[in-house]
């Protein structure tokens, strides 16, 4: 009747679960017990979980970005503090296969739900908003998008107390994670999310590629689109090309696993290396889905603080769209040790140095914006220089790594570890940080708060370099990853400030949710009632903060670069348009919400082979999707008396 | 807007099956002692199946000609004739894996039959939810006629059909004629 699920499967003897898995049923009972007592479940239904608007979608993406980040730091925490501890005869307090699944469960999670989310939150904010369009394309797919990834994180999360999670890594090599050698649920937890976050994400790239191709308002040809509307165009063209490479390859590790077929075994022919192959064909330009936004980020942030064009922004965009090509070939440096041999590790080596020069064509055209500009040293723009610096490490370390011998010595050590969390902190976490910053007061309509900003930015700087730095060194040393205890005592020091790195971060994050609190309770002083805070260069900063669900009255024609910034060189002040028409859009619907609850419990039965429920699920998700094709009502038109009446309420309040 | 949107979801699914294709050149050779050799497959019996999935896609055609001319009786009779070919299709594959694995020729023997079972079958379960959407359309145009959302998806239910069949084309080149030549 429940396939594989017994009591057994909740883990009662670790206390560490026991008390997370208390907090959270506790909290999330709190929270659901806060809602209904305050009577919202029908605002939450009709305004959130069922509304197609991009920026409440971006929104909900971001939330869950920041929740897994919550979940993924905790796991690092854990990780720097056993390391600490468990020299020579101590052994710590995790025991390796608890330690095996905490370090699975932060690579998964930092990158496909928290890393990810937090980009895909961002161009549903504001690349709409970026070319004068109402909405995305496709707006119930761009729901369904979001809740299939929510179902996978929360799929993720079910696997904490109900059974165990992966204890392979974050790609999951074969044939360790074959059946045989992990015929446990927790590497059927890791495939389903996977799978179904990973469909999320690839309709959302089909979604955001149309979106700019055909939505633009008119007259922004493509040489005029905002930087980071180009960079999440190539980061969508990446998403489209690479995700359907990683759902292919986890759906043949399913059936490996399903259905004991033979890819990747062992025995009867398969092929461990195959997987290897085609996982690092989709995850390495993966990371360019990860980088590339945010390398628009900070053109926009920068530009923004320096007051001045973006330098060099022909060259940004070849630069971008050269990655985009080039990412695609350089998969093997991940493997150099495979044994290709040395024809083959010299090409993949020297691509891999070739794709750092349109990366370095980017930093340059960051100086030189700055250079001779009147730079605003506030929060984003501190982001932005923190990440020149250590990103340019990073950078710097993985060229070295591209050299094929050097990475012999290197591959599979802590140096590597170093290096992408170089890359991935100091690049990708720092920019998601400065264009929440940035893009805060046009969401929520008031600033954060700049001192906490300041001080979350010293403490996440210096706590980084004091994590990663000491394992630069120890990766030197020969110790490798996801080592749960070590005898070596020229070690021990390194971890120790190591660890102190990860609790110097945790002040940083509590620094930002508390700059979260106060700015709330400021939230009047800090309020943002021009829509433009920053004096903006680029068109989400022409409407209103927070911008009204139609985005703009009129759309915006657009005659150069920069738009915003030409319109106010004209004396554009906001005022009530003349012209205006009644406003198409989008009706929302519960179809998105509801199949990704679906998918949740589809995921649940496939994990813990309980048919029949699989199945059910299987046939409800087609059955709603049918439904939901003969929904002829989903859309409608706002009159033009009330985008008059919410313009006016906006004209009056910045006055 | 729409036709585009579905197409690039095609190339997306075009990669799909473009690993499939990967693995299955890569893990051809890798029988490992097992049954399973290259001459299990029927070669008239596959064109035959061929045939059937060729001609829906002319027929597929046809139905869209008609949509052009605003006929929506000709329309549903291409579409029914559409079904049943694709319908053959699916019945001649599930019974060629069926007398395979009946012979000990299931996915589960070597590394060549598995990715052999999975290229084929996911270009089947493809079919299969292309036939299934067929009936949901079939449904629609008797409901609402052509009208702009009708006309749309047959648009895109053509594309996904065409696309199918080159695929299959790509499937009866590598699988079965150079399985056939050994």
């Amino acid at each position: 009747m429940f396939g594989k699920l017994t009591l057994d499967a909740i883990p009662l003897h670790e206390p560490i679960l026991v008390v997370t898995g208390s907090v959270v049923v506790l909290g999330g009972l709190a929270l659901l017990a806060a809602i209904s007592y305050f009577g919202k479940w029908r605002y939450l239904w009709d305004e959130w979980l069922t509304s197609v608007d991009h920026k409440r979608i971006g929104v909900m993406y971001i939330i869950l970005a920041v929740i897994m980040l919550l979940r993924g730091f905790a796991d690092a925490i854990m990780m720097r503090s056993q390391l600490a501890l468990s020299y020579g005869d101590s052994t710590g307090y995790l025991p390796p296969e608890h330690y095996d699944q905490v370090f699975t469960a932060h690579g998964v999670i930092m990158i496909f739900f928290m890393a990810m989310p937090f980009i895909v939150g961002l161009m549903n904010f504001v690349v709409p908003l970026q070319i004068g369009a109402r909405d995305v394309a496709f707006p119930y797919l761009n729901s369904l998008s979001f809740w299939l990834t929510a179902a996978g994180a929360v799929l993720i999360n079910i696997s904490l107390f109900i059974g165990m999670f992966a204890r392979v890594g974050w790609l999951a090599y074969p044939p360790l994670s074959g059946l045989e050698f992990s015929p446990d649920v927790g590497m059927d937890y890791y495939l389903w999310a996977l799978n179904i976050a990973g469909l999320g994400t690839l309709l959302a790239g089909v979604n955001f590629i149309v979106t700019i191709l055909k939505m633009r308002a008119p007259g922004m040809e493509l040489m005029r689109m905002p930087i980071f509307t180009w960079a999440s165009l190539c980061t969508n063209i990446l998403i489209v090309i690479s995700f359907p490479v990683l759902t292919a390859t986890l759906g043949m590790l399913t059936l490996d696993r399903y259905l004991d077929m033979h890819f990747f075994t062992n025995e009867a022919g398969g092929n461990a290396m195959l997987y290897v192959n085609l996982i690092w064909t989709w995850g390495h330009p993966e990371v360019y889905i990860l980088i590339l936004p945010v390398f628009g980020v900070f053109s926009e942030v920068i530009a923004t603080f320096s007051g001045k064009p973006l330098f060099g922004y022909k060259s940004m965009v070849y630069a971008t769209a050269a990655i985009t090509v080039m990412s695609f070939l350089v998969w093997v440096h991940h493997f150099f040790t495979m044994g290709a041999g040395g024809d083959v590790n010299a090409f993949f080596g020297i691509t891999t140095m070739l794709i750092s020069i349109p990366t370095g064509v980017k930093l340059f055209n960051w100086l030189f914006t700055m250079y001779r500009g009147r730079i605003r040293f506030e929060t984003p723009m501190l982001w932005s220089l923190a990440f020149m610096v250590t990103f340019t490490i990073g950078g710097m370390t993985g060229v070295l790594l591209a050299v094929p011998p050097a990475d012999f010595v290197l591959h599979n050590s802590l140096f590597l570890v170093a290096h992408f969390h170089n890359v991935i902190i100091g690049g990708v976490l720092f920019g998601c940080f400065a264009g929440y910053t940035y893009w805060f007061p046009k969401v929520f309509g008031f600033k954060l708060d700049e001192t906490l900003g300041r001080w979350s930015v010293v403490l996440w700087v210096t706590g980084f370099t004091l994590a990663f730095a000491p394992l630069y060194v120890l990766g030197l040393m020969g110790m490798t990853r996801r080592l749960s205890h070590y005898d070596v005592a020229a070690w021990h020091p390194w971890l120790i400030a190591a660890a102190c790195g990860a609790a110097i971060i945790a002040v940083g994050i509590a620094v930002q949710i508390a700059q979260l609190y106060v700015s709330i309770r400021k939230r009047a002083v800090l309020a943002d009632v021009t829509g433009d805070p920053w004096n903006g260069r680029t068109l989400e900063w022409a409407t209103a903060s927070p911008p009204p669900f139609y985005n703009f009255a009129v759309t915006p024609v657009v005659e150069g670069r920069d738009e915003f910034w030409i319109m106010k060189r004209k004396g554009w002040t906001r005022k009530l348009e003349d012209g205006l028409q009644p406003i198409h859009m989008p009706r929302n619907t519960g179809t998105g919400v509801i199949i990704g609850a679906l998918s949740v419990v589809f995921g649940f039965a496939m994990v813990w082979h309980i048919w029949w429920l699989a199945i059910f699920m299987a046939v409800a998700m087609v059955a709603a999707s049918i439904i939901h094709s003969y929904d002829t009502n989903r859309d409608y038109f706002v009159p033009t008396d009330e985008v008059e009446r919410i313009e006016g309420e906006q004209i009056a309040q910045a006055a | 807007m729409t036709v585009l949107g579905f197409w690039i979801y095609l190339m997306s699914d075009c990669i799909v099956f473009a690993s499939l294709f990967a693995a299955y050149v890569t893990l051809s050779g890798s029988m490992s002692g097992n049954p399973g050799n290259a001459e299990m497959f029927d070669l008239p019996y596959v064109a035959m199946e061929t045939g059937c999935l060729l001609v829906s896609s002319f027929t597929y055609g046809l139905a869209i000609l008609a949509m052009q001319k605003g006929r929506s009786d000709l329309v549903m009779r291409w579409l029914g004739v559409t079904f049943l070919l694709g319908l053959t299709f699916i019945a001649m594959e599930v019974n060629e894996f069926h007398h395979m694995i009946a012979e000990g020729m299931g996915p589960g023997e070597n590394a060549f039959l598995s990715s052999f079972f999975t290229l084929v079958g996911t270009h089947g379960a493809h079919v299969t939810a292309g036939l299934i959407w067929m009936i949901v359309l079939m449904a629609q145009v008797t409901q609402w006629g052509l009208n702009e959302v009708t006309r749309t998806r047959l648009m895109c239910l053509s594309l996904f059909w065409h696309f199918l069949d080159i695929i299959w084309i790509g499937v009866f080149t590598v699988v079965y004629l150079r399985g056939a030549m050994g």
